[in-house]
């Protein structure tokens, strides 16, 4: 039975920084993810914004996590080659009520010392967004976007390269406690360690109630996103948020300008029973649509090119307003279990501050060295669409395979789809192309590059056609070969 | 870079670049070059292995690889030169093209260009079909190319949302494959893909076709497991109460297709709102002089033989290069019409018009009207939304001087 140092449950946002970051240390750490890539729940499932810390209640973990994690990310973003742009977010108001309560976040937002904070009148907003209709709008210089795919995946593709052990579609059916380390049991075999980090999100629950009475309900939350074609992506500048609706605890409708260019409407929000109930609604979507055009009177009928919805990880029931504080905190009645609790957003930002947070706690239980050889893979996300015609045309000699255009919406090449599936945690499914180089996120959703790609899993990694996946373990694409006739 | 000179460049190498190229060439272009992005001449044909092309054409009907192997020919008896797998990023309004393949990046001058990008399918998100988002959920082109290029089935109890020409036609595909195909199901109260279609395709095979109907509904977690179909009313909308559960693992998408016009945009082309297509005189000429469009990114056509001979025209006049546009008159949808090709008369003559209707009719009267003027009045014996109108009026020159509009409309 191999044994680990630390054990890892959960690949998210949250997991993967904490593997990235105890992948600096002499220590064994295994990570153990259900779906076949890291990055399968909320952690892609967002608004992929880095927050500013102004909707937390002062002295919360939420806005601790959420200032330090704010922060960490522009040297993480250098470090790793994750785009990231400080653009911004307007909070608006339409009313003297709201305007009231945009008052209220700025003084939150003073208080737990986020910078640049300021209340502009509607006409102020208008020179900068010429489609928002506003009377007020609190301007939050320090809110910005990233990728989140990108981040999640950067941070868990570094770990890898430094000997962080992935383990994918790999589920933890069962764990106990044994004298002093934990027994893992998996669909892929048993294992061993002396640490457990509980950090699967929304699926929180099923790990502690393998080991004891869990003292907390888990109520997952919905929400559910559109994307608008990249045509529309001068629609907005920055980010435009509604005044907070406090019945939720979420942070209401908002429109979010994508690194990308698309433009995304969401996320709503619903209570529902299944954790797993991932779709996408009729009426959440008309919905979406007619909050969007509250905000943009001018979006138009026919921008959406996709939907999405991710599961919040709620501890507190609707009826109490659905609002919590983040439980980061070692089992009392089991020692050495590490459970992330509660984490739903601002995670993607606090994610980092988070992760040193627990290397923390960590180091005091065991000791940890610095490593003299820590590897940095800066993550390849300079895209052919995006490099001069010298530059393209210096990779074309080198590796023609730079020439040929393989997803024709996001003019993504060959070279780019082959090295997205060179990862180094060997995910090999069409959306694990998708979240490294973007083939397959355009206007026809992989009507046209799906053949491409499925051609290249098969001719460069060997793959055979019943085993390719569209995300997940049991996501097949094809049946079979076609009957052959008789020679 | 590589640099470049022709007389033609055609964008797309499917049926409609390969018919302007052929025409072009026998015009006196001494240079045609056709830029096609798939390592295969003849676009889509290829993978519709059917037969029914070529009928008007040629009186006989062909398999769609028979039809673009006999223009493929001609391309290559005539010498037109082709670059395969050559994605064109660029085109600028003076006509040169910027186009990347494994030799390297190409700048392209060009006296005409020809568009003929063919079309893409809508997907699941043009029609914000709900749900869950498992495989197995394929538009119908892509699954027929996954069948018939790649000789890959992907699915085994396969449900069919829409009955343009494609789902039908891959319901009979599958059947032949082995696969369970448990209908069609369509929202329109008629099919609206040739009448032919649906008889050889569907009603031969007992493949169950569901009309006023539409899908509520994607379930699977992974891999799709059920799709939920119900009633709609006159405005198209769901009736809740008629829901009811199809096991299946496969659910392929025949929703339409939409004009391939991202270049056209980029480069500043008008576009018709109503066919997605770039507005064009009739000479095919675009917004932008010495820019044509063909095919079906100009307008999505009911077939293979009409396409082909509007690309010989459109081929030709980029050889001719029309005068410089001096007067010109507008051509109006009216009544009844979805829209009308082309948008605009710029000489007199005799003018060759497409129209689509916007729903079924029974003996219409089609009226073309300049101002108080009546060009044309024709009784039709039917016209239906899936087939195309042609018509033709003599446009003389004092309506294209006395700026009315020409209206197109249909009576009763």
């Amino acid at each position: 039975m191999r044994n680990f140092h630390v054990a890892i449950i959960g690949s998210g946002v949250v997991g993967s920084a904490i593997a990235w970051e105890l992948s600096k240390y002499k220590i064994s750490v295994v990570v153990f993810e259900k779906g076949s890539d890291v990055c399968s729940g909320a952690s892609k499932a967002n608004s992929g914004v880095i927050h500013s810390g102004i909707n937390s209640p002062n002295n919360s973990l939420k806005a601790k996590f959420c200032v330090d994690g704010n922060k960490m990310f522009q040297s993480l973003s250098d470090e790793l080659n994750i785009p990231l742009r400080w653009i911004g977010k307007y909070v608006i108001a339409k009313t003297q009520d709201e305007i009231k309560k945009l008052q209220e976040l700025e003084n939150v937002g003073k208080r737990n010392k986020v910078p640049g904070l300021k209340i502009h009148t509607g006409s102020e907003v208008n020179k900068k967004e010429t489609n928002v209709d506003c009377e007020a709008a609190l301007w939050v210089p320090t809110a910005g976007i990233t990728l989140p795919y990108q981040f999640n995946i950067a941070l868990a593709e570094n770990a890898a390269i430094n000997n962080v052990n992935f383990f994918l579609e790999t589920e933890v059916i069962d764990l106990k406690k044994k004298d002093e380390n934990f027994i893992i049991t998996t669909n892929k075999g048993e294992f061993q360690s002396n640490i457990v980090v509980n950090s699967t999100g929304v699926n929180c629950g099923k790990i502690v109630e393998m080991v004891e009475e869990p003292n907390f309900n888990i109520y997952p939350c919905r929400g559910e996103y559109l994307v608008l074609d990249k045509n529309y992506s001068s629609l907005v500048n920055s980010m435009i948020y509604q005044v907070p609706q406090s019945d939720m605890g979420v942070l209401g409708i908002h429109i979010t300008p994508t690194i990308e260019g698309n433009i995304l409407l969401g996320p709503s929000a619903e209570f529902i029973d299944d954790s797993n109930d991932k779709r996408n609604t009729k009426d959440m979507m008309n919905r979406l649509i007619k909050e969007a055009k509250v905000i943009l009177p001018s979006l138009p009928d026919d921008a959406i090119i996709n939907a999405y919805s991710g599961i919040r990880c709620k501890i507190s029931p609707p009826e109490k307003g659905g609002w919590a504080d983040y439980r980061i905190e070692e089992s009392k009645k089991t020692p050495d279990l590490l459970n992330l609790l509660g984490i739903e957003s601002p995670g993607l930002t606090a994610a980092p501050a988070i992760a040193q947070h627990i290397t923390e706690i960590i180091s005091k239980k065991i000791e940890i060295i610095k490593k003299s050889n820590h590897k940095i893979r800066r993550f390849p996300n300079k895209r052919f669409a995006e490099m001069s015609i010298i530059e393209q045309s210096e990779l074309i000699s080198k590796d023609p395979r730079w020439g040929r255009i393989i997803c024709r919406c996001e003019n993504i090449t060959e070279a780019e789809v082959i090295q997205a599936l060179s990862n180094p945690l060997n995910s090999r499914t069409i959306a694990s192309v998708k979240y490294r180089c973007r083939a397959g996120m355009g206007r026809c959703q992989g009507g046209f590059c799906t053949q491409h790609i499925v051609r290249i899993m098969q001719q460069y990694f060997d793959i055979n056609i019943k085993d390719i996946k569209l995300k997940s373990p049991k996501s097949n694409l094809f049946y079979r070969e076609n009957k052959r006739l008789r020679k | 870079m590589n640099e470049k000179s022709v007389n033609v460049a055609i964008i797309g190498g499917g049926p409609a670049g390969l018919a302007a190229a052929i025409s072009a060439k026998k015009n006196g272009a001494e240079q045609v070059l056709i830029l096609e992005r798939n390592s295969w001449l003849g676009g889509i044909l290829p993978q519709c292995i059917h037969d029914g092309f070529g009928v008007e054409e040629l009186g006989k009907s062909l398999t769609g690889p028979e039809y673009s192997e006999m223009y493929i020919d001609m391309v290559k008896k005539l010498k037109i030169k082709t670059m395969m797998e050559t994605m064109v990023l660029e085109l600028n309004k003076n006509k040169t093209i910027i186009a990347v393949n494994r030799n390297g990046i190409y700048k392209i001058k060009a006296k005409a260009i020809i568009l003929a990008m063919g079309c893409r399918e809508k997907t699941r998100w043009n029609a914000m079909i709900p749900g869950n988002r498992p495989s197995g959920v394929y538009t119908a082109g892509v699954a027929q190319s996954f069948i018939n290029l790649y000789n890959i089935m992907p699915g085994k109890n396969v449900l069919i949302l829409g009955s343009g020409d494609v789902g039908l036609i891959i319901a009979r595909r599958l059947k032949f494959e082995g696969a369970n195909v448990l209908g069609v199901v369509e929202i329109l109260p008629y099919s609206s893909g040739l009448p032919r279609n649906v008889v050889q395709c569907l009603d031969d095979y007992d493949i169950p076709l569901y009309l006023n109907q539409t899908i509520t509904s994607i379930e699977g977690k992974e891999r799709v497991e059920q799709v939920t179909i119900a009633q709609v009313d006159k405005n198209k909308n769901p009736i809740i109460s008629t829901e009811r559960r199809i096991k299946c693992d496969t659910l392929l998408l025949s929703l339409g297709l939409i004009p391939e016009n991202e270049l056209s945009k980029k480069t500043n082309i008008d576009i018709d709102k109503q066919t997605g297509g770039p507005i064009v005189d009739q000479h095919l000429q675009t917004s932008q002089e010495g820019i044509f469009a063909c095919g079906n990114c100009l307008q999505v056509y009911d077939t293979v033989d009409l396409l082909s001979k509007d690309a010989k025209k459109a081929g030709k006049n980029a050889v001719l290069a029309p005068d410089k546009i001096k007067n010109f008159v507008k051509v109006k949808s009216g009544k009844g019409v979805k829209y009308i090709i082309p948008q605009i008369v710029t000489k007199p003559g005799n003018i060759f018009f497409t129209l689509r209707v916007e729903k079924p009719y029974e003996i219409p009267t089609l009226v073309v009207k300049a101002g108080d003027k009546e060009l044309m009045r024709k009784k039709l014996p039917w016209a239906n939304p899936a087939n195309m109108v042609e018509f033709q009026i003599n446009v003389d020159k004092e309506t294209i001087i006395s700026n009315d509009l020409i209206e197109v409309m249909l009576d009763g």
